[in-house]
């Protein structure tokens, strides 16, 4: 007992949590990396200028951020993925939504290089490729970096949403147990102590990257 | 200067002839033809507007000309077949606001052109590299970054990171107007240096005594066309066009 709170049905049930959480971590990475990959690349061909390009990215992105994450779950699980087992139609529909917030800080950190970069590197004879990997990429990584970092722990907190396609994450099991425990509360407070720790541990971790980053600023 | 009649005499490198930038409905230049002679240093005069970053950015292509041409070694670099990176490569840029690459460190600033773009040795790009920032005076500052230079140190890596490329012809936008004054004069002298050393260069500034001084041609340039070009001391003694004259009075 603890401030008249039952904790007790850990000692039976903290696997359920262990289970959880790892899925909900796995989920994330999978969601991260290809995310990661499907937003950089739209971020770089948004940054191209091409024009019908441009009308349609950005038509893509202000769609899937005009619709609730919880609809285009449904709309990928029962709708286009059919075939795909629950986790993967989650990661699917994860990164799609998470890949428009990548591309958006992809662009803004593209843009947020100055003009003059280019035009030098232009300038000794640097193909538009190589100033590209050589000059502007490397800078906007490091402009890009604390605001993916910061993508992704949001996206640990998003994926609790992909309990509705019964995807055996943290908020899915954490359910069972209190199905199970008959206890409406107290499983609820040890899923948010679980979610607050991960996204604790992770922004000092990206506080401590971005001062690294900026050592030389 | 010594050798003007010497340079006057000199093979013609670039031959700008009729040369249009627009912009939208904004015509910036109207109609410009120079020559420029090889180890000739071609200063450029003239008020705020009057299009002289543009005709420099036209001369390396970050702007592409409306109209008129450009010869380099008397072939025109508006075909359609031209090596547009293997052109920039002869022309160096000096840039008013620097430019240095911020990703990267003093060394690497000077080196990355000619390993990447000349596909050097990194053993040999380093050693050249070291040599020329000695000669800007710069060789304890290899492993800085440039937000840890002054604007005056700054603008000496660039002007190496120019000179690694071994260009022919060098352009000066403005290279000592973002500096605060007591550093405008080593990177001037750096300039002289280039001068008397027969580089090519065209340079666009404000500063009248280097103009007189170090330059074998000047251009002076109002609303987009050339107004009055000649000897530099001749020009400023006695200049022919009342523009020029209201210019030079202001600036002198
Ligand atoms: N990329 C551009 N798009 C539209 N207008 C431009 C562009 N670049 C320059 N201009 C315009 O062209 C005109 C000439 O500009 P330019 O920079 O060549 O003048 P300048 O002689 O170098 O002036 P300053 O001494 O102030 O540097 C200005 O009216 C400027 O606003
Ligand atoms: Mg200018």
């Amino acid at each position: 007992m603890f401030l008249g709170f039952n904790f007790s049905f850990l000692e039976k049930y903290s696997f359920y949590y262990w289970d959880g959480l790892k899925v909900t971590l796995q989920l994330s990475f999978w969601t991260l990396i290809c995310g990661t990959v499907v937003g950089v690349a739209m971020g770089l061909l948004r940054v191209q200028n091409h024009k019908t390009l441009n009308v349609i990215i950005d038509g893509w992105i202000n769609f899937i951020r005009g619709v609730p994450v919880m609809v285009q779950i449904f709309i990928v699980y029962y709708g286009i993925a059919t075939t795909l087992p629950a986790f993967w139609a989650a990661v699917v529909s994860l990164t799609v939504n998470s890949s428009v917030y990548i591309a958006e800080h992809t662009r803004a950190g593209m843009q947020a290089v100055n003009k003059g970069q280019m035009e030098a590197a232009r300038c000794i004879g640097m193909s538009k490729f190589q100033a590209n990997r050589y000059i502007i990429i490397p800078q906007a990584i490091k402009n890009v970096l604390p605001s993916l970092c910061n993508e992704f722990i949001l996206l640990i907190k998003d994926t609790s949403i992909v309990s509705v396609i019964a995807v055996h994450e943290l908020t899915y099991t954490s359910n069972t147990v209190r199905a199970n425990t008959f206890l409406a509360f107290e499983p609820l407070i040890v899923t948010a102590v679980l979610y607050f720790i991960v996204t604790y541990v992770l922004k000092k971790l990206v506080g401590v990257l971005e001062r690294r980053l900026h050592a030389h600023d | 200067m010594t050798n003007t009649t010497e340079k006057n005499n000199g093979e013609v490198i670039i031959e700008v002839k009729g040369l249009k930038k627009n912009f939208g409905h904004l015509e910036v230049l109207k109609g410009i033809d120079l020559q420029i002679r090889k180890g000739e240093a071609v200063v450029v005069i003239g008020p705020s507007g009057s299009g002289k970053s543009t005709f420099l950015r036209c001369l390396n292509l970050l702007e592409k000309p409306t109209d008129g041409d450009i010869l380099f070694h008397g072939e025109s670099i508006l075909g359609k077949n031209l090596k547009i990176d293997k052109y920039r490569e002869k022309f160096g840029m000096v840039f008013q606001l620097f430019n240095l690459f911020d990703n990267l460190s003093v060394l690497d600033n000077v080196t990355i052109g000619p390993r990447k773009v000349k596909k050097e040795s990194k053993e040999k790009a380093e050693e050249r590299a070291a040599a020329l920032l000695k000669r800007v005076g710069l060789g304890d500052k290899m492993d800085a970054y440039p937000s840890q230079l002054s604007g005056g140190q700054k603008q000496r890596v660039a002007i190496a990171r120019t000179l690694a490329m071994e260009p022919e012809v060098i352009l000066f936008d403005e290279a000592t107007s973002a500096l605060d004054p007591e550093m405008v004069g080593e990177v001037l002298q750096i300039m002289r240096k280039l001068a008397e050393d027969g580089m090519t260069m065209v340079v666009v500034t404000h500063e009248m005594g280097f103009a007189r001084e170090v330059g074998d041609e000047l251009v002076f340039m109002d609303g987009g066309y050339i107004v009055e070009q000649g000897n530099p001391r001749e020009i400023m003694a006695n200049p022919q066009h009342q523009r020029t004259k209201d210019f030079l009075s202001k600036m002198l």
